[in-house]
């Protein structure tokens, strides 16, 4: 029966289940992560020294492998000197849950290092212009360009075999020639953004916009619609709802190419934050600032899927999404 | 009477009478030598060959034929939706060339604009020709209160009954004034009570305003209800078979299809749809090889 319940295809569950199970996604890798991080005998491959006993190089706080940890016990056993102690110890770049709770708030309550450096929260507020002015400008031109070619066949072949072979080169490739051609502030950072996105972006929506019932136009033609208002009274509110996943979906793709677009030029905004923190080996404040991203990711698609629903009140798909 | 004649030919005084007025009528659709021809691999098909009839005002005219005859086809080039590659169609004397609000149609499958409500759907028409909003929504009103939907004016399409869609996409093409309303096997989706309904309800407005009417459809009973003509197509290459003037009079009802005009018009129609000696076509060719897979005396019959 139970196992009837979890291999039911495609069934309609009951909204208590559906939040269930989305709380229980999040909860099993972090259940995964304590135990890693708080059962001794699981993983734990260094000993943290406690007393190093009669060895002369170790030092009480120094992290050392189990191996190296159990020969120097056995070396100080047999010259009858006292051995070395220590407890358990996972490997520096694995912290535990609590200390990346904790860093969640010490990082934002944390001076910067050198007093012109940004805080956290300025870090993050220039990730977030960065994302914006990118995903807008290859909107901008990506979405009328999509529309453009998934309603007018010719336009599209014009158009589309080269933004094919556009899409198969990597964003990052182009960071030094956007350098010399934007400088090493914001403006590359934003063009990287926009090459990862543009390119995929006008394929997926002319494609959307190519799976709008034809017979709509044709029903709009024979009410005397002329071509150019097929587009602006029938294709455009067609597609919305379609075009408005696609469009979250994509904002998606472009928080990938952050990390590698804030790498370019002088390093900044979240990445620079992490990058400076992974030197110093505050490994919990790197997990911590990487979380981050994923929450602002996430936070603002179930932010747009919220909105979609009250924007398209005709659409029943957003009702499943 | 003139008893040589078929059945189906021979008309009570009160219908020829009529037919004669039909005929002094002015023609609103002329159709000459029109064809269709689609390349295909094997080489040109024609979907169409030298069709040619005339439409007058108020007439209400069924198209029936064979799967394949190209009845959408015609109602789709008579729209302006499909090129035809010969002849001519004519509205009003004058030649139709692309798709315009002159011509509505109703299709088969629902056609509403999902993200308009009711009323913005049959306001569609008019607020493309230009015309006022305040305008504009008074006459779908007027129009939706005719086909009996004025309460679910501010409804979603996906909120209606397939019946109800029909009504909507018939209110639609109405609101547009046009000259000859095209349509395309609109109740076929429908299941029959529904069908039967729509079908009376079609009538009832056909009779209340001046319109001309072009009904695509497979059924040889909506055909005989529904038309004062039924033309009749034949497939491979599609022609005229005959344009039959159906003899049972008016006003129709649904218990006419007793009488011996209805039986002798309907008997016709299966002769020319489904004719006594049917070429082998592909279909016929299909012979299923059954086998007994129950139990000797597990019989249902």
């Amino acid at each position: 029966m139970a196992k009837q319940r979890w291999f039911s295809i495609r069934r309609d569950m009951t909204p208590r289940a559906r939040l269930a199970l989305g709380i229980a996604s999040f909860l099993l890798p972090l259940l995964l992560w304590c135990i890693v991080s708080y059962v001794p005998f699981v993983w734990h491959p260094k000993v943290l020294i406690s007393d190093p006993g009669a060895v002369d190089y170790m030092e009480p706080g120094m992290l050392v492998d189990k191996d190296v940890f159990n020969d120097e016990v056995r070396n100080m056993r047999q010259e009858k000197l006292a051995p070395p102690k220590g407890s358990p110890a996972n490997p520096v770049y694995l912290p535990a849950p609590h200390e990346v709770a904790k860093a969640f708030y010490t990082a934002f309550t944390t001076p910067p290092a050198q007093s012109d450096d940004p805080w956290l929260h300025q870090s993050l507020w220039h990730s977030i212009k960065i994302i914006f002015w990118g995903f807008l400008l290859s909107s901008v031109i990506g979405v009328p360009l999509g529309i453009i070619c998934g309603t007018y066949g010719r336009l599209a072949r014009l158009v589309e075999p080269f933004i094919e072979f556009f899409r198969y080169l990597p964003a990052p490739a182009f960071g030094a020639l956007m350098v010399a051609i934007l400088g090493i502030y914001d403006g590359p950072k934003v063009a990287i953004i926009v090459i990862g996105t543009l390119f995929q972006q006008v394929l997926v929506i002319a494609n959307t916009a190519r799976k709008l019932d034809f017979t709509l136009l044709e029903a709009a033609m024979t009410l005397g619609t002329t071509r150019f208002k097929l587009i602006t009274h029938v294709v455009v509110p067609g597609i919305l709802p379609d075009l408005y996943r696609d469009q979250r979906i994509l904002l998606g793709w472009a928080w990938t190419y952050l990390i590698v677009a804030e790498l370019v030029g002088t390093s900044s905004g979240i990445t620079w934050f992490i990058t400076q923190q992974a030197r110093y080996q505050h490994f919990d404040n790197v997990y911590a600032a990487i979380m981050m991203i994923g929450i602002l990711g996430l936070g603002f698609d179930l932010l747009l899927a919220r909105l979609g629903k009250r924007l398209f009140p005709w659409d029943q798909a957003t009702g499943k999404a | 009477m003139n008893t040589e004649q078929p059945l189906y030919l021979q008309q009570e005084p009160a219908v020829r009478e009529r037919f004669a007025r039909i005929r002094e009528r002015e023609v609103i659709l002329e159709v000459k030598h029109l064809g269709k021809t689609y390349d295909s691999a094997q080489g040109p098909v024609h979907a169409l060959k030298d069709i040619n009839f005339r439409i007058h005002r108020r007439e209400l005219i069924c198209v029936i034929g064979p799967s394949g005859c190209g009845k959408s086809t015609l109602i789709r080039m008579l729209a302006g939706l499909d090129n035809h590659s010969a002849g001519e169609i004519l509205l009003d004397g004058k030649s139709v060339d692309g798709p315009g609000s002159d011509r509505g149609m109703v299709f088969q499958g629902y056609t509403l604009f999902p993200w308009l409500t009711v009323k913005q759907n049959v306001m569609f028409g008019p607020r493309m020709q230009g015309q006022g909003k305040t305008q504009a929504e008074r006459e779908a009103l007027q129009w939706l209160e005719l086909v009996g939907l004025e309460k679910f004016a501010d409804a979603y399409p996906h909120q209606l009954s397939g019946g109800m869609k029909q009504r909507v996409a018939i209110a639609r093409a109405l609101v547009n004034q046009p000259r000859i309303l095209l349509m395309d096997e609109p109740f076929g989706a429908l299941d029959a009570q529904t069908r039967a309904k729509m079908q009376a309800h079609l009538l009832d407005i056909w009779k209340n305003i001046d319109l001309t009417i072009l009904f695509i459809t497979h059924d040889l009973d909506e055909a005989t209800y529904l038309a004062d003509r039924i033309l009749v197509l034949k497939a491979h290459p599609g022609e005229v078979q005959e344009f039959i003037e159906v003899p049972v009079p008016r006003p129709r009802h649904p218990g006419q299809n007793l009488t011996e005009a209805y039986r002798a018009t309907k008997a016709r129609l299966e002769e020319l749809i489904h004719p006594p000696e049917p070429p082998a076509s592909e279909e016929e060719e299909i012979k299923p090889h059954l086998i007994r897979l129950t139990r000797v005396n597990d019989n249902v019959e």
